[in-house]
């Protein structure tokens, strides 16, 4: 069953065009194509090493792709920055959290809006009139985003001494604080037990929902995966085996052998 | 029970990311700041002026400004005695070759001068980094020392290399005394210490915090590696080039390139690690650990170890100094601004036991 999205799912955003990229001899990504819709929840799957987090890489300029082009929002790139993306309203989650381990929740989310930010240090150091005010509105926009998923609680606390489920919560929270149009998850639920599978499921519905935000994620869980997201991209050994609806991509022939193994 | 929040509400957010926000604590500041800009100037003596207050502020913000480069930024440096002296002469040359120009002006300029050449010696960081940076920088240290020592213009042709600093002059008023000199450094540290405050809890210091703790994800949420590693170096180097320049004209009366050797600079790292990276209170500790601590073991065994050959006391110092540190940094390897935050930790509850 797919959840239909709280918004309309709208026209191509993002095309990925014969993406191909290669360490030395390896092949992580080899002439990969797909596009992402706007609004849409599109998840790419695949066994472990089949290129997924090197996908998401290319995709916010990481890793520069030896081959292929990146459509976002009608230019077209052989790469992108990641500056860049940045600053197009891509943001993102990392597989092993990528938090910054010496500040505080609070800073860590502020952190996420310093592209809003246009004061500069020497206004700072002052701490007069703009900066203050500056500072003071985007606060504003972080305590929504706190109360949104549900931390404040944690609000004030070094986020190193968090536990896993949090810190991949507060990393969430900080990808949100850019207000994304697009948003990267990369495992969000890796590691979690039910209940906080649960609850990030349901964060990452609200934010589709509420906000449009478009997003592609990485899951391993099949159960959430066919359960929230409208269309799935294969990956295996760094090729496409598979892409389309949840329920195409359950009955494909490739994809279970990728899966299960091929009964040769 | 004496040091606690309750019945403190913040009603808005900018009290809440107040730097103390909490009133005992603001009291406390306000006391220190009232001593140490009116009690002090009214009892200490001569000595305690230029031996002891003067180096402590002078280097402490020396630590500030390392503080921002190593503690906030995370780039190692091993350069910053090298900055120092370029503030130093940069406003030695400018006093002497721009006609009167006034000597604050000056002083911002040697800053200024040091902010370059930070900047400069900083760019080998946009490619390397940790050891290999503080390397990097170390030559920084070996150059600059060696240049202002080789070419003659920076010390004006100077037979000796040791030149007298001009006179402290500011608005028609010569600050001739140590307490008057305490009192100028004393507001210039102040202010720039809050300067750096305010940095450090703003975006800017976000940024480079970002950088030090995880430079991939904050190139990914759009932090520019370069500008803000090159904005650490530039503002560390400034912080570091007036401390310089005070250093001159308010501690020794001299400018010698002698002065700010690698020894300084170690002196100062040391002061960071001691006090906390990353914090402005622990430039403050670590500078008055470094500057305090030996002599206050000097008087200890003079005063009571007399019986000892003098060949076993005056060796008795650094081990008694080198032992500290070890145990200081066995006991909280964050530093003493740490400790300190622990303790406040514990007297919310003090003296009852929940």
């Amino acid at each position: 069953m797919t959840t239909a999205a709280a918004r309309p799912i709208g026209d191509v955003i993002l095309t990925l065009e014969h993406i191909s990229l290669a360490f030395g001899g390896v092949k992580a990504l080899a002439d990969i194509s797909f596009d992402v819709r706007e609004h849409e929840i599109r998840a790419i799957i695949g066994p472990n090493g089949a290129g997924k987090s090197s996908m998401l890489n290319v995709i916010n300029g990481v890793y520069r792709p030896q081959e292929g082009t990146i459509t976002f929002r009608g230019e077209v790139r052989r790469n992108m920055e990641p500056h860049h993306a940045a600053a197009q309203g891509i943001a993102r989650t990392f597989q092993n959290i990528a938090l910054f381990k010496g500040m505080s929740v609070l800073d860590n989310i502020m952190t996420g809006r310093n592209l809003r930010m246009r004061t500069s240090f020497i206004e700072h150091a002052l701490h007069w009139g703009r900066a203050n005010r500056e500072e003071i509105e985007n606060r504003h926009r972080v305590e929504e985003i706190i109360d949104f998923l549900e931390i404040q609680h944690i609000r004030k606390a070094p986020v190193g001494k968090l536990p896993y489920g949090l810190q991949k919560r507060v990393e969430l929270a900080r990808a949100l604080a850019a207000e994304p149009s697009l948003l990267l998850l990369d495992e969000p639920m890796a590691g979690m037990n039910v209940e906080e599978k649960q609850d990030m499921c349901r964060f990452v519905l609200d934010v589709n929902g509420q906000y449009g935000t478009t997003i592609v994620l990485i899951e391993h869980d099949m159960g959430v995966v066919m359960d929230i997201s409208d269309r799935v991209v294969v990956l295996d050994y760094g090729r496409k085996i598979g892409d389309g609806v949840p329920d195409e991509v359950r009955s494909s022939k490739a994809v279970i052998d990728a899966y299960l193994g091929a009964a040769h | 029970m004496f040091y606690r929040e309750a019945g403190q509400y913040k009603t808005t957010y900018e009290a809440d990311s107040a730097i103390f926000p909490i009133r005992q604590e603001r009291f406390a500041f306000w006391t220190f700041l009232v001593i140490a800009f009116v009690v002090v100037p009214l009892t200490a003596s001569p000595y305690l002026f230029s031996a002891i207050l003067i180096p402590f502020l002078i280097l402490a913000l020396a630590a500030i400004g390392l503080n921002i480069l190593t503690g906030y930024a995370g780039q190692l440096s091993l350069g910053s005695a090298a900055f120092m002296a370029v503030g130093a002469f940069a406003s030695y040359n400018f006093v002497l070759r721009v006609p009167g120009i006034p000597l604050l002006v000056a002083f911002g300029c040697g800053g200024l001068s040091a902010a370059a050449v930070g900047i400069l010696f900083g760019l080998p960081s946009l490619r390397i980094r940790g050891f290999y940076l503080a390397v990097a920088t170390l030559a920084a240290q070996f150059f600059i020392v060696w240049c202002l020592t080789k070419i003659g213009w920076f010390t004006n042709y100077s037979a000796s290399g040791v030149i007298t600093a001009q006179a402290l002059v500011i608005l028609g008023y010569t600050f001739d005394t140590p307490r008057a000199k305490y009192l100028l450094v004393l507001t210039i540290v102040a202010l720039m210490a809050l300067a750096a405050k305010n940095m450090a809890r703003s975006n800017t210091g976000r940024k480079w915090m970002a950088v030090r703790d995880m430079d991939v994800a904050a190139e990914v949420i759009g932090i520019r590696l370069m500008s803000s590693k090159l904005l650490a170096f530039a503002v560390s180097s400034f912080y570091c080039g007036v401390a310089g320049a005070l250093y001159a004209y308010a501690y020794l009366g001299t400018v010698e390139p002698e002065a700010y050797n690698l020894d300084l600079s170690f002196r100062i790292l040391f002061m960071i690690i001691i006090g906390g990276m990353g914090t402005i209170l622990g430039s403050f500790l670590g500078a008055a650990f470094i500057v305090l601590t030996p002599i206050l073991l000097n008087i200890f065994v003079h005063t009571f170890a007399q019986s000892l050959p003098s060949s076993v006391s005056s060796n008795l110092e650094p081990m008694v100094f080198g032992g500290m540190i070890i145990y200081f940094l066995v006991v909280e390897p964050h530093g003493l601004a740490r400790l300190w935050q622990i303790g406040k930790e514990k007297l919310r509850l003090w003296p009852f036991p929940h």
